[in-house]
């Protein structure tokens, strides 16, 4: 049987959920055998490539760079998974919704110590006006939560998108945070 | 007290009359979802979610302020009710701040464990990230109004039980705030007796002790049972595990 071709991406969110990811310790040699890991913050490839079947997508689309990332994903991907609270709700990023986006910069940078980006000069990506949850930017396939989600609820999910199967979890699995 | 008959999901069921459907729909075992119902205080029909179909009526009702009838025909679970209490449940995440990986009932928090039993795996509308504030005030308490969902428990149990009313709602539609008093900081207040009832009572992250940080809040009602056996059944004391 030919393998999963399998990606992980990270966009504004902390890594936790990768982190929880590699918690599936020793099923990651199990999981090794099933998929071909083609593109991830853990893995040496700089393009997201052609012909993904499952794309696991990890943090909110808070900036132009996770926007158009999200978008190639999308473009290349078979399944795409809203990964942990930050890609299904925005979560963390997002509480700088109400603050705007001038504000935010202002409060962290301008008034912080040091030099400060400017945003646009093609150093610090341009922050969109609000951190949004992935599903609001490009169509979403499944959802998994939990910020992060543990690895018994990621075991299950993966699981059932390798066989093909909708992804449902048990309520005690799909809690936010 | 008459006896009624009534069929609830095609099943007949007795109940006595002046009875509300939502108790009898809990004694037979059969889950609906609420929120702002609390055993021991007045019903409030604010949250919607335990509506049910009634044969015979185009519209919804709440079970938990509709009075069971002779020859109602209930259906509690239908693929409509359903989809209308997850719409519920997403209209309260989108509508204030509720992130709960930061909250202090994050795994206690009745909205949260409702949102995951009726499957709510994500918020299909837009987010309105109101800017709200948190009064830390008082002395022991706090309130976040980014987490509150105007269930009004903490008003009826402020006003009903502990006979304080320190508790009210302002504003209308989506700028109604729960206030203390006549909309002052809740450490000023005059009437509020630091009993605390409002905080046990609240289902969410709104109302907590000072303190407790992430995930570390956890409420309990049974004082609830206790003042009100006292209060009409002159119990005082219980068996052990009672």
């Amino acid at each position: 049987m030919p393998k999963v071709r399998f990606a992980t991406a990270w966009l504004g969110g902390c890594s936790g959920c990768h982190m929880s990811f590699l918690d599936l310790d020793e099923k990651l040699i199990e999981l090794a055998d099933k998929i071909e890991l083609v593109y991830s913050p853990i893995a040496d490839a700089k393009e997201f490539p052609e012909n993904v079947d499952v794309t696991l997508v990890e943090g909110a689309v808070a900036n132009i760079d996770n926007l158009k990332l999200a978008k190639e994903i999308r473009k290349r991907s078979r399944l795409v998974v809203s990964f942990g609270d930050c890609a299904v709700t925005g979560n963390v990023p997002s509480l700088r919704n109400k603050l705007g986006v001038d504000d935010v910069l202002t409060a962290v940078y301008h008034e912080g110590p040091g030099r400060h980006p400017t945003g646009g000069d093609e150093i610090m990506p341009q922050l969109l006006p609000k951190v949004l949850p992935l599903h609001q930017v490009i169509h979403v396939d499944a959802f998994l939560p939990g910020c992060p989600p543990d690895p018994d609820r990621i075991w299950a999910a993966v699981n059932a998108l390798l066989a093909g199967e909708p992804l449902v979890l048990e309520p005690e699995m799909r809690t936010f945070g | 007290m008459s006896v009624v008959t009534l069929t609830i999901n095609d099943e007949l069921v007795s109940a006595q009359e002046g009875q509300t459907l939502l108790s009898v729909l809990q004694e037979r075992g059969i889950e609906v979802p609420t929120l702002c119902h609390l055993d021991g205080l007045s019903e409030r029909g604010g949250c919607r979610l335990c509506m049910v179909e009634m044969e015979g009526s185009g519209r919804l009702q709440a079970a938990c302020v509709t009075q069971v009838q002779e020859g109602m025909v209930v259906s509690t679970h239908s693929e409509r009710l359903v989809k209308y209490r997850r719409m519920i449940l997403e209209l309260l995440f989108s509508e204030r701040n509720h992130v709960c990986a930061v909250c202090v009932m994050n795994g206690h928090c009745e909205l949260q464990w409702e949102a995951a039993k009726i499957g709510m795996d994500h918020v299909r509308y837009e987010y309105l990230n109101p800017d709200l504030p948190m009064d830390a005030s008082h002395e022991r308490f706090v309130v976040d109004h980014n987490r509150c969902i105007l269930c009004t428990r903490c008003v009826r149990v402020c006003d009903e039980i502990e006979g304080a009313h320190v508790w009210d709602v302002m504003g209308r539609g989506v700028n109604s705030r729960t206030i203390v008093d006549l909309n002052q900081p809740w450490g000023t207040s005059q009437s509020c007796t630091s009993c605390g009832k409002c905080v046990q009572v609240c289902p969410t992250g709104a109302l907590f002790s000072k303190g407790a940080t992430v995930a570390e809040m956890e409420k309990q009602h049974n004082f609830l049972r206790w003042i009100l056996d006292g209060r009409e059944k002159k119990i005082w004391s219980y068996e052990n595990g009672k």
